[in-house]
């Protein structure tokens, strides 16, 4: 339970999707213009990193790895098949949300197409390969990941809403500004990197 | 996703192998319509291969050719694909080449292949690839698309490489591996001995993450200043 912990709070705070590893960064730029749907991508984001993470776990060990049921080591196949396993969970999602729930559809409408090439969601696959972490380690890395993108989302939507008042040099305004501000962003994160969760469980 | 223009005059025209259209393909995405600092594409897998300049020369040949072949393949196949599927269509091609180049490198390089293969495998979702297809590839020739796909691999790689060198002279004072500026006898310039060069620190800074997002930054703005029309007006 507390590796659970911990590895959660590393996804979300510590090793930062964004802000320490510039993963994501297409959709952070280019939909971080305001708080409202800052929230809304990042709730979309949340849920399915929670989703796919798990089912990617599934396909990258028991059925492409070397002990899984074709005995082969069969794990060159794996971006062809992670990439169609999100392609196609968003897809479920986008009509499961569509029917059930059509006013939060209306939210996040546009954004859930957007999330496919969102490479916070294969970059969290490939990761969750290179740790080797196991299915229960897997959803937890998914779930916090998915948080730790949003909080850095929702936050840089909030520093970009209001530095609008400030008098930015022209050809810095808008992009040049952002990209500035996400490297502060990254450095006032990187503070919390010496803290180990673990040290504070027991 | 910034849309660049494609005048409908290309069609009628006689064609050419390597006129001046063709010409203008490969130039422009390298400067005026860089896809990093004016598309803003591929951002995503660009920053942080940039500590040392061989792996980010690696990702940008890399980049290079996924973005020339896929829209090549994709332009071939493009009036056979029906519109509601294209994503996932165009996701495989993608997906493929990458496989590809990165099986490639695993045989040839398995150092480099160790530390990059999160970020080759992210190249599939690196936006310059699919923006390119959805903007270019699926509208134009094929001969035309792999000059469009190889120019805006190069815009990407320039920008990865700028970034790389600035970054590994002043952090590492080091460029490809090969020691030129530091506190030792290894090195060419020797800052112990040298009294021309004994202010010189290696600079921490540069070596973490966010150093890269301020050069972009500043690319950004140098870009800018000197091109008053991509200024962000909003």
């Amino acid at each position: 339970m507390g590796d659970l912990i911990n590895i959660f709070f590393k996804s979300a705070f510590i090793e930062n999707m964004v802000l320490s590893y510039f993963i994501g960064m297409c959709s952070f730029l280019a939909v971080s213009k305001s708080v409202k749907t800052a929230v809304g991508l990042g709730g979309a984001v949340i849920f399915v990193l929670a989703l796919t993470v798990p089912i990617n776990w599934l396909i990258s060990v028991p059925i492409l790895g070397a002990d899984g049921i074709f005995k082969t080591d069969l794990t060159f196949l794996r971006f062809i098949l992670f990439i169609a396993t999100i392609a196609a969970s968003v897809q479920l999602v986008e009509m499961a949300v569509e029917k059930y729930s059509p006013s939060l559809y209306n939210a996040l409408g546009i954004f859930l197409p957007l999330i496919t090439v969102n490479c916070a969601i294969l970059g969290a696959a490939l990761f969750m390969v290179a740790r080797e972490y196991d299915f229960a380690e897997a959803t937890v890395y998914g779930i916090g990941s998915g948080i730790g993108w949003a909080i850095a989302i929702i936050a840089m939507a909030a520093i970009r809403e209001k530095i609008r008042y400030s008098n930015v040099p022209a050809p810095l305004r808008g992009l040049g500004i952002a990209f500035i501000l996400t490297g502060l962003m990254g450095i006032a994160f990187m503070s919390l990197m010496g803290i180990n969760p673990a040290n504070y469980l027991n | 996703m910034a849309e660049t223009t494609v005048s409908p005059a290309t069609q009628t025209e006689k064609e050419e192998w390597f006129g001046k259209k063709e010409r203008k393909l490969l130039v422009d995405p390298i400067d005026n319509d860089n896809p990093v600092t004016v598309q803003v594409l591929g951002v995503c897998s660009a920053l942080a291969v940039t500590t040392m300049v061989e792996p980010a020369l690696i990702m940008a040949i890399s980049v290079t050719l996924v973005t020339g072949f896929s829209n090549l393949i994709i332009s071939l196949m493009r009036k056979g694909i029906p519109k509601q599927i294209r994503m996932i269509v165009q996701l495989v091609v993608i997906a493929f080449l990458v496989t590809v180049v990165e099986q490639v490198l695993k045989a040839y390089n398995y150092e480099v292949w160790n530390k990059l293969s999160v970020f080759i495998g992210l190249s599939i979702t690196n936006c310059i690839v699919m923006g390119r297809l959805e903007a270019y590839a699926m509208a134009n020739k094929p001969w035309r698309s792999f000059l469009d796909g190889i120019g805006n691999g190069a815009g990407y790689g320039l920008i990865l490489i700028i970034i790389a060198v600035i970054r590994e002279i002043t952090g590492k004072g080091a460029l490809m591996g090969f020691k030129i500026i530091g506190p030792s006898a290894d090195y060419l310039i020797n800052t112990q001995t040298s009294a021309l060069f004994g202010w010189y620190q290696p600079n921490g800074l540069m070596v973490l993450p966010a150093s890269a997002l301020f050069l972009v930054g500043i690319l950004i703005w140098i870009q800018r200043s000197r091109n008053r029309k991509l200024v962000d007006v909003s």
